[in-house]
């Protein structure tokens, strides 16, 4: 149950500093929680016996994780696997059993209830999966809420939550309530009423789980587009594998509990950790999700022709060599700065599905011929 | 003295034993009223002076204007013309069947009570919905009160008190008091636990979360607990002129012991009246608190 760090390859070598930072956090629910924890932490007793025969949940087993700044952190699990118990302890709305979270170097966990209060009036707000809006107020007094629990006046709570309103498309609805709103629409209120507090962590709890597939992907472009541009730290929550690759800076998969693999999206798609990562991923469109900087050769010399984007789709480069297969072109980041090369050969590789079966308990990285032994799989 | 014959008898203690236990009782209670009764009615004294004041300024308002006010009210909570043509024709009736004065001194009866159990219920109800074991403290304690029949609560209070306007309030308080303590503790049990939690996750102190969230999304409960007090301090009301306090009540005790039917039905459509009033008053001032629920413009 060693969490796997795939090695620090195709990452943005640009490496940011911590903000969050979670080692060793375990949460076990039950009558005597504090009890049973040396059997988890020291005696390695696992989730099946610590509930048959102690009569306790493992909700979280020595989660150690670092969030970065400015990151979108995806935090991906099927239901179950503790991730909605993970993003609560980061707020402390879960206590944990044992383990540290620190933000900024700052111990949440020794945080008392007045500056807690100030941590989450100021520092981290909240999105939630089934919304969670005051019904009783309208759209306005909704996105509002933040900045008068904050202590604003109302007039300056509210001039401020008209920009946040416009800047999720919602102008308009100011005076509405939630029930007359459709799903998608009362999300952006729970987005706005995020923002409008200008905390610098975001929590997304499934938050576009609830949503028809159609809008989620639109309010996925909605996040995107406002991330460009606030750069804030978010901490997302999806059990939607498509949905963690188009989101996420780095992505931490847990399953039962514990961490399985974390690492930058080509990290998780090309170099899964054990099978039931590559079961997750082998069915995903992988020219669509990896990027011409995750596969690029790192030495430009030999390379011809205008240079690329280094975060063009594989899909979209493919495109590029359909007049000359054999090129070779620069790759550029978006700054102008030649980092790689990259030609058709490596992008057909990388888009290359890996062999995956129950006797092949590692996964492969997509080679030829470990594609033509699993045949047409 | 006891020969194996319990299983034959009821096992009773004796009369006399049974009468020195009540005897006792009784002193023990007399005793108290002595040493204490006037400080306690001295303690009352404000809320005495608030019920006259209330019913003078009923009794000496002219007759149009304390219609108008209460036609006012009506369409305020209910934005109802029916409602307000029903409040005018009410009382109209009222009037003109010569029962103008008992009725202002009842509704003067009825609101200070309702705003005591008000008071009172509303902060009582939120401490139990905050605490299961105070819940499980009271729920007993409010079912006593709901149950023993409405007379008995007259005797201590008439022996503490003496007759008169102080000891039938107090009666109907604690008679009307129940249900807007328990509507209150409902009301606030039932708010969604995502929307405290995203609350809380907003950094909402306990204070901010009571008032902003919880006591306004259980105000419709709220309100009906408040309509049923309203509902019960009425009934009680009649029952309270047997200790001299004035009103509809009086009239109706004099047609019972009188065998007047024809004035008793009358001063009892007067209650009836009334009740529906409140009730109507409140209960559409209560769905226009939840207009947010299914707004649809």
């Amino acid at each position: 149950m060693n969490p796997v760090e795939a090695p620090e390859g195709a990452g943005d070598p640009d490496s940011k500093p911590a903000k969050i930072v979670i080692r060793d956090l375990f949460k076990i629910f039950g009558p005597d929680p504090a009890g049973v924890l040396p059997l988890v932490r020291d005696q390695g007793v696992g989730k099946t016996d610590l509930l048959e025969t102690h009569g306790h949940v493992l909700g979280l087993d020595r989660i150690s994780t670092t969030v970065r700044e400015g990151d979108v952190h995806v935090v991906m699990g099927l239901s179950g696997s503790g991730k909605s118990t993970l993003i609560r302890h980061l707020n402390r709305l879960i206590e944990p059993t044992a383990g540290t979270i620190t933000v900024d170097g700052e111990d949440i966990m020794g945080l008392s209830a007045r500056t807690l209060r100030r941590f989450r009036r100021h520092r981290a707000s909240m999105v939630f999966q089934r919304f969670a809006l005051h019904p009783h107020r309208t759209v306005l007094g909704n996105v509002a809420y933040g900045l008068r629990v904050q202590g604003h006046g109302r007039a300056a709570a509210e001039k401020r939550a008209r920009g946040w309103i416009e800047r999720v498309g919602l102008s308009g609805f100011d005076g509405r309530f939630p029930s007359a709103l459709s799903g998608g629409m009362q999300q952006r209120v729970g987005l706005a009423r995020a923002l409008a507090t200008d905390s610098d962590i975001l929590l997304m709890d499934e938050a576009f789980s609830a949503l028809d597939p159609l809008i989620r992907t639109d309010m996925q472009g909605v996040l995107l587009g406002l991330q460009a541009e606030l750069r804030k730290t978010i901490v997302f929550i999806t059990h939607d594998l498509d949905e963690a690759l188009r989101l996420g800076d780095r992505i931490t998969i847990l399953r039962d509990g514990a961490v399985v693999q974390e690492g930058t999206t080509p990290e998780i798609v090309m170099h899964p950790a054990d099978a039931y990562i590559a079961d997750f991923v082998k069915d995903i469109n992988r020219a669509r999700v990896l990027r011409v900087r995750a596969v690029m050769a790192r030495d430009p010399a030999g390379a011809q022709g205008p240079a690329l984007d280094a975060g063009t789709t594989l899909e979209d480069a493919l495109t590029l060599f359909q007049d000359d297969p054999s090129a070779c072109r620069p790759v550029a980041e978006a700054d102008g700065r030649v980092v790689g090369a990259i030609a058709l050969p490596a992008i057909l590789r990388a888009i290359e599905r890996p062999r995956v079966g129950p006797s092949d308990a590692r996964a492969t990285t997509g080679t030829g011929s470990a594609r033509a032994a699993s045949g047409a799989a | 003295m006891a020969d194996f014959n319990w299983l034959v008898d009821v096992p009773a203690i004796d009369d006399a034993r049974l009468r020195a236990l009540n005897r006792a009782i009784d002193d023990a209670y007399l005793s108290f009223t002595r040493s204490y009764g006037a400080a306690i009615e001295d303690a009352f004294l404000p809320l005495l002076r608030l019920m006259v004041w209330f019913e003078q300024v009923l009794l000496g308002a002219p007759w149009w204007l304390v219609v108008a006010i209460i036609a006012g009210l009506a369409w305020a909570a209910s934005r109802s013309r029916v409602l307000v043509g029903l409040v005018v024709g009410s009382f109209v009736f009222i009037a003109v069947m010569g029962m103008w004065e008992d009725t202002m001194r009842t509704m003067a009866m009825i609101s200070v009570c309702t705003l005591i159990a008000v008071v009172l219920g509303i902060p009582i109800g939120i401490l139990m919905s905050r605490s299961d074991r105070l819940k499980a403290a009271i729920v007993p304690v409010l079912d006593v009160m709901q149950t023993m029949p409405s007379f008995v609560y007259l005797i201590p209070v008439v022996m503490l008190l003496g007759l008169g306007k102080v000891p039938g309030l107090l009666a109907v308080v604690i008679y009307a008091i129940p249900p807007v303590i328990r509507l209150t503790d409902l009301g606030i049990r039932l708010v969604d636990a995502e929307v405290l939690e995203a609350t809380d996750a907003f950094g909402a102190s306990p204070w901010q979360r009571l008032w902003g969230v919880q006591v306004p999304l259980a105000l419709p409960n709220i309100m009906a607990g408040i309509n049923q007090t309203i509902m019960m301090a009425l009934s009680m009301v009649v029952v309270a002129s047997m200790i001299g306090v004035k009103g509809l009540g009086q009239p109706v005790l004099r047609a019972v012991t009188n065998q007047y039917f024809a004035m008793g039905v009358l001063n009892g459509l007067a209650v009836v009246l009334l009740a529906i009033i409140f009730d109507r008053l409140t209960q559409s001032y209560g769905r226009r608190l939840q207009r947010y629920r299914d707004e649809s413009r």
